[in-house]
């Protein structure tokens, strides 16, 4: 993981505090520095960076069956083996295309709706701001696994009040066919975190100096143009930050594809997400380097994303 | 859900051109005014309908017998029986349940309280003192953001196994113990709650680095501290997959595990669906009631995290 990814965040540089003092208090802060910060670097080496090589090194062998099937397997060194055999794996390939998808349809929602949902509350007519923004988070506090088995369930003729009602309408709707699990799906997504993101683009918000907006609606900008072409544009690294850890944390869904496949949705199969196919190439297959090799791909398209979205916020803000 | 992805606004009546102060007046109390009053509010209790309705069914539901479950509608009420479901659920298979909980409790509230605290050492580190190599370090940090954690599972996994920590508590809590956008926020913090200059006076004094950290700055970082500890908190409460993975004794399991394993037999045996909708329940009150009192310090985090 190298450095392409220097955030659009980068910490203010505040002058350390410096003491008037003789060498001696500077060697206690030399030492008082290590002693803070060293017991974190080494755990940041033993789960972070060293799974990370390790994953380097076991993607660069293969497992061989010995002889004529017969006996043990012996491990091979097979360079870019695993990684060709990933990429040209009809099942990861494909999963990608369903990321590509879902990402399509769930970006859009839930960060327009987020941002529509903050302007809402951040607009002089918006009551009981307090309360809407805890409602609106509250999802966030339910751990995924949950949120997605209230969903599940939610989505489960007989239990579901959801399809009661669209029964009582007169409607019939399946949210298990092909044509609608990745709506079901989104849903289910957008559910967790609309209201997060909301209150990030409120607090956003909130730093748009006041006399700005007043000045607007001097001028005769209405509510809903000042909410575009004023808020809007000074928010724009906290929206561009946001689908940066949207587009991270999409490619790695897991939880929701694995119930909704356990539920039998018929498109929803046992590789459907690349986390998945990774699961099992590894804890099924028991092939190790396949599953290295399409791990490393998939931090490789996460660096990517976030580098293409850094950059793009980035002109953005400056043709802003 | 369709409702929230009107990116068409309410349709404001379009007033003339004519500046100023005036004529704002004059349209606060007109009712094309009120209408969009109406709109803007309408339009968040529909939102906050879509994100309260899940929760309140999980509610209602966990108070119906299995036949009223699937029985009456969603939101009709059935016999109460929510604390038939609750013994149920606490003493189905020899209590396991509880134990869950318990095992949870101890991933999120040991392993994040130990995170925060070196979080916050580090973080503070890097705003307060000089040291070689400390902007290519923080970089590393800020790359260990970005990683993406499930990624890292197998190998972790793999590792895990050769040390012989797989499938014991050391398995869960040792990653939860690394928290780099903990050290972000804390470094935020940090420049933002402690004056240099309250250090400075510090060492005038004479007190060593370690005893200003604790006596003066920690106090002061306090919030930070219990921002930093809601994210990791609700980051190891929520970590499923890791568990997934890493544990196989279900003696182990964290309350979402117990609860998945739960649910994958709820096709073949009903019976469950009551066990898996009454435990979530018990599972998210607790989380529901921190975060509603908590308000204070999850805001501000997400400011710290937006505002830069």
């Amino acid at each position: 993981m190298a450095a392409p990814l220097a955030p659009a965040v980068k910490a203010r540089h505040t002058s350390p505090a410096k003491p008037p003092g003789p060498s001696k208090l500077r060697r206690g802060q030399r030492r008082a520095a290590a002693l803070f910060v060293t017991p974190f670097f080494v755990l940041f080496a033993a789960v972070m960076a060293a799974p990370i090589g390790y994953a380097v090194w076991m993607s660069l062998f293969q497992e061989r069956s010995s002889g004529l099937g017969f006996g043990g397997t012996e491990r091979v060194f097979s360079g870019l083996g695993n990684y060709t055999k990933a990429l040209s794996d009809t099942g990861f390939r494909a999963s990608f295309a369903h990321i590509a998808l879902y990402c399509a349809l769930y970006i859009p929602v839930m960060i327009g709706g987020s941002l529509v949902l903050a302007l809402l509350v951040d607009s002089a007519m918006a009551r009981a701001k307090r309360f809407f923004q805890l409602a609106l988070f509250l999802p966030h506090a339910i751990p995924g696994l949950i949120a997605s088995i209230i969903w599940i369930y939610l989505y489960t003729p007989g239990l579901s009040p959801v399809l009661d009602g669209i029964g009582a309408l007169g409607g019939s709707w399946d949210f298990y066919s092909n044509d609608h699990v990745l709506s079901s799906m989104v849903n289910l997504c957008a559910w967790q975190w609309i209201g997060y993101n909301t209150v990030i683009f409120y607090a956003a918000l909130q730093a748009v100096p006041r006399e700005t907006i007043e000045a607007a609606v001097v001028d005769g900008a209405g509510a809903l143009r000042t909410a575009l072409q004023i808020k809007v544009p000074l928010i724009a690294s906290a929206v561009v930050m946001t689908v940066l850890f949207t587009c991270v944390g999409a490619i790695q869904i897991f939880t929701e594809p694995k119930l909704l496949n356990q539920r039998g949705a018929p498109s929803v199969d046992t590789e459907w997400s690349p986390t998945l196919f990774i699961w099992k190439a590894g804890f099924v297959q028991h092939d190790y380097g396949l599953a290295a090799a399409a791990s490393l791909l998939l931090a490789l398209l996460g660096v990517i994303l976030s580098y293409i979205v850094t950059r793009l916020g980035n002109r953005w803000k400056a043709a802003s | 859900m369709s409702t929230l992805t009107h990116t068409t606004s309410p349709a404001r009546p379009r007033t003339d051109p004519e500046p100023a102060a005036a004529s704002e007046r004059r349209r606060r109390t007109s009712p094309g005014a009120l209408l969009s009053k109406g709109v803007v509010n309408g339009l968040l209790i529909v939102a906050a309908f879509y994100t309260l309705m899940p929760v309140s069914w999980l509610l209602l539901a966990a108070t119906k017998n299995p036949r009223d479950l699937f029985g009456t509608s969603g939101f009709a009420l059935g016999d109460f029986n929510l604390f038939t479901n609750l013994h149920h659920v606490f003493t189905f298979n020899d209590g396991i349940y509880l134990r869950w909980f318990g095992n949870s409790v101890l991933y999120s509230v040991i392993g994040s309280g130990a995170s925060t605290f070196l979080s916050v050492a580090t973080g503070y580190a890097f705003d307060k003192y000089d040291f070689k190599g400390k902007e290519k370090l923080f970089a590393a940090v800020l790359a260990g953001v970005l990683v993406p954690t499930t990624v890292i599972q197998l190998p972790m996994y793999l590792l895990a196994t050769k040390v012989g920590v797989v499938n014991t508590y050391w398995a869960l809590l040792l990653p939860a113990l690394v928290n780099p956008f903990g050290v972000y926020l804390a470094r935020v913090f940090s420049e933002g709650y402690v004056p240099n200059e309250v250090l400075e006076a510090a060492r005038v004094d004479g007190a060593g680095e370690v005893r200003t950290f604790a006596g003066i700055a920690l106090p002061m970082l306090a919030p930070a501290f219990m921002t930093i500890f809601l994210f990791s908190f609700t980051a190891s409460w929520n970590n499923f997959f890791g568990a997934l993975v890493m544990l196989n004794d279900e003696k182990l399991y964290p309350v979402n595990l117990g609860l998945f394993m739960w649910n994958s037999v709820t096709q073949q045996q009903p019976e469950y669906y009551s066990l898996v909708i009454t435990g979530s329940l018990v599972a998210v009150v607790p989380l529901i009631v921190a975060f509603v009192c908590l308000q204070r310090f999850w805001r501000s985090g997400l400011t710290a995290g937006a505002v830069k």
